[in-house]
């Protein structure tokens, strides 16, 4: 069942919402003008498994992301400027630069980081989950992973051993509709990847992802479920990725009326209009919310693409052992 | 002087590391009761119990990236692969995963986890429980690769592996009942150190593994032609003890490179080429550098065709004695 936020719970989770947005769109934005290189997988329309994961779970329980990791990491409370300078290759970034958009990590947010092998990450937060259970820790870890990864033998593979061995893992599938090009509807053998959890014993749902408050309390209860049971919990959160797969996808593979009738489900307008009918938000209110995030985001960009501060190839060496040793 | 096996080696570092650390978790199919597929494991979990000793189901990917996660969060696992082979299915939480972890977060992750698996033929398991594959690992960057080829080199670094704050590829040769003297109390061997097996004057043979045995018997024979040989025992892969291979070649002037992987991109080809960059290694040859490897075959059942295909002690004979053209 949903719940109501308040207005502050309301404020807080849709300014993060607008955050992300806005953030996906800066970083399209710098991409196009080849400020920033590489490659980058924008999540713009997702924003309320963002918003209503993190946030709904207690701050110490960890997360393991996916290459489409920047509305995770932002929502469990990584700074924008370390995650845009990261982008930038810049050693004040997450990762110093040697990871880039699709391996943020950040621990003091108990954010392990993101595989960007699609699926692989499943296994690394069910091992992460055994050690924590081995240690007595209160904590869970949330294994995020899309429809595409839903089809990855190690995404099985975790899910049965998890199963076993009763450990507190929160499977989070992003269900998006698309893995790159690749309709769910055709390379998904079950209409709801939620029933999936069937086969490993595991307990599950799928619920609406595009309504923050559907998602947090379902993200709510299936961790009040993993600590009182002491078992692993599966949550589809049935969602649209408003965006292409990565830079220069022109979306070829599916047609603009479909984005159309999902652009009307847009999660920062259903939380938006929610909040105005409950006198929580006005119009202006909004208006100047976006406008504050934007300044932000802009101002710490523009600071970013100043700054050339990068390693340098020495101590790129070493970083590779974990002793130091560079050969 | 006490001797132990093999796998007694192997299994006496894991009781000491995990009796040192209960961090040191032994993970991997079939290692608890049933004591692993080459029975290495014995008596660990009746000793350290499910905390420590962690049974999987058939799930060779699963199973190292779920040690790789819980080593990333403090735990020092040792994996056990039954045959080196599935090091194929293992091969992305290897490669992609903990190779690249402590890069990758410049430093802020670390995956403190050894890989044990046995490689090689000679068991007459056909080819797909057979190969040699470390060249799989030695080509990438950020892993580790030892192979001990007696009790006591196995015993030392493994302990040496397990201390490592980073992923190593621990190989084992299947020759699990071979016995040796290995020093009883604490000692570690360390990872990057090779070993001169037989000290000698008229050619070096380098090799790692089961070969070693091959070696030193070949090693023998020659004696008795009065052909002195050196034999490096490489134990660590990478890094690669460049250094001793160089001064010992520069000494002999001569170099014979010795493994059971088939030689076609096989880690001789790296060895030699360590030893033919440096010019003053180079300018020492005094006879083209040979290498005496597997064949290039998969690994036939058939016992007879099976036992043609590692490096025979006479394949390393003839090719020593090639060096010496006025000598035949």
């Amino acid at each position: 069942m949903a719940i109501a936020f308040d207005r502050d719970r309301g404020m807080a989770m849709l300014s993060l919402m607008v955050r992300s947005r806005l953030f996906e769109q800066k970083v399209e934005a710098l991409f196009s003008s080849h400020e920033m290189h590489g490659t980058t997988h924008l999540a713009i329309g997702q924003e309320a498994v963002h918003a209503g994961v993190s946030p709904a779970l207690d701050p110490d329980d960890w997360i393991v992301t996916t290459h489409r990791c920047h509305g995770h990491t932002l929502a469990k409370g990584s700074s924008v400027e370390a995650m845009l300078a990261e982008f930038f290759g810049l050693s004040n970034g997450l990762a110093k630069g040697l990871g880039g958009s699709m391996h943020l990590l950040d621990l003091e947010h108990h954010n392990a980081g993101s595989s960007a092998v699609v699926g692989s990450g499943v296994a690394l937060a069910t091992g992460m989950a055994l050690q924590l259970k081995r240690m007595d820790s209160p904590n869970l870890v949330v294994a995020f992973f899309g429809d595409g990864a839903s089809n990855r033998g190690i995404v099985h593979e975790s899910m049965n051993m998890a199963s076993i061995w009763g450990l507190p893992v929160l499977f989070l599938c992003e269900h998006n509709l698309y893995g790159m090009s690749s309709c769910a509807d055709e390379m998904v053998s079950v209409d709801s990847i939620a029933k999936r959890g069937v086969a490993y014993g595991i307990e599950s749902r799928s619920v609406d992802g595009n309504d923050v408050e559907v998602v947090y309390a379902a993200v709510q209860d299936a961790a009040a479920y993993i600590h009182k049971e002491g078992k692993p919990y599966l949550l589809e959160t049935r969602t649209y990725r408003f965006s292409g797969h990565s830079k220069n996808d022109q979306r070829v593979y599916r047609t603009r009326e479909e984005e159309r009738v999902w652009g009307q489900k847009d999660p920062i307008k259903i939380l938006r209009d929610r909040m105005v009918s409950r006198g929580h938000l006005t119009e202006d209110a909004y208006k100047r919310l976006e406008t504050q995030e934007q300044a932000v985001l802009d101002e710490i960009a523009e600071q970013l693409i100043k700054q050339r501060h990068e390693l340098t190839l020495d101590e790129a060496y070493s970083y590779m052992y974990a002793d130091g040793g560079n050969r | 002087m006490r001797k132990l096996s093999y796998r007694e080696a192997i299994r006496e570092a894991m009781v000491e590391e995990m009796a040192r650390d209960e961090q040191v978790v032994v993970i991997g199919e079939d290692v608890g009761c049933y004591g692993g597929c080459f029975k290495v494991t014995p008596g660990l979990i009746e000793r350290f119990g499910t905390r420590q000793v962690i049974e999987t189901p058939v799930s060779e990917e699963g199973l190292v990236g779920v040690a790789v996660g819980a080593a990333m969060m403090g735990m020092r696992p040792i994996v056990e692969i039954m045959y080196g082979d599935f090091s194929t299915l293992a091969a992305d939480p290897i490669i992609n995963h903990a190779a690249k972890m402590s890069f990758m977060t410049a430093g802020q992750v670390s995956v403190p986890m050894v890989y044990r698996t046995p490689m090689g033929s000679g068991t007459g398991a056909a080819a797909q429980h057979t190969q040699s594959l470390e060249v799989l690992f030695t080509n990438v960057p950020g892993l580790k690769v030892v192979y001990a080829a007696t009790p006591a080199d196995a015993k030392g670094l493994l302990k040496s592996a397990v201390r490592d704050p980073g992923p190593v590829i621990f190989l084992e040769h299947k020759l699990y009942g071979t016995e040796d003297i290995v020093p009883e109390g604490e000692y570690t061997i360390p990872i990057g150190q090779a070993d001169i097996k037989r000290q000698g004057t008229d050619v070096t043979i380098v090799t790692y593994g089961k070969t070693v045995f091959t070696a030193l018997e070949a090693s023998q024979v020659l004696e008795d032609d009065e052909v002195s040989v050196e034999l490096v025992d490489l134990r660590s892969l990478r890094p690669l003890d460049t250094a001793t291979i160089l001064a010992s070649v520069r000494k002999t002037g001569r170099v014979v490179v010795v493994h059971e992987a088939p030689g076609f991109g096989g880690f001789a080809g790296e060895v030699i080429s360590q030893i033919v960059e440096d010019p003053i290694t180079f300018a020492a040859l005094r006879a083209p550098v040979a290498r005496v490897c597997g064949k290039e075959l998969p690994t036939p059942f058939n016992k007879t065709l099976e036992m043609q295909l590692p490096p025979s002690s006479h394949a390393i004979v003839d090719a020593v004695l090639s060096l010496f053209p006025s000598a035949v």
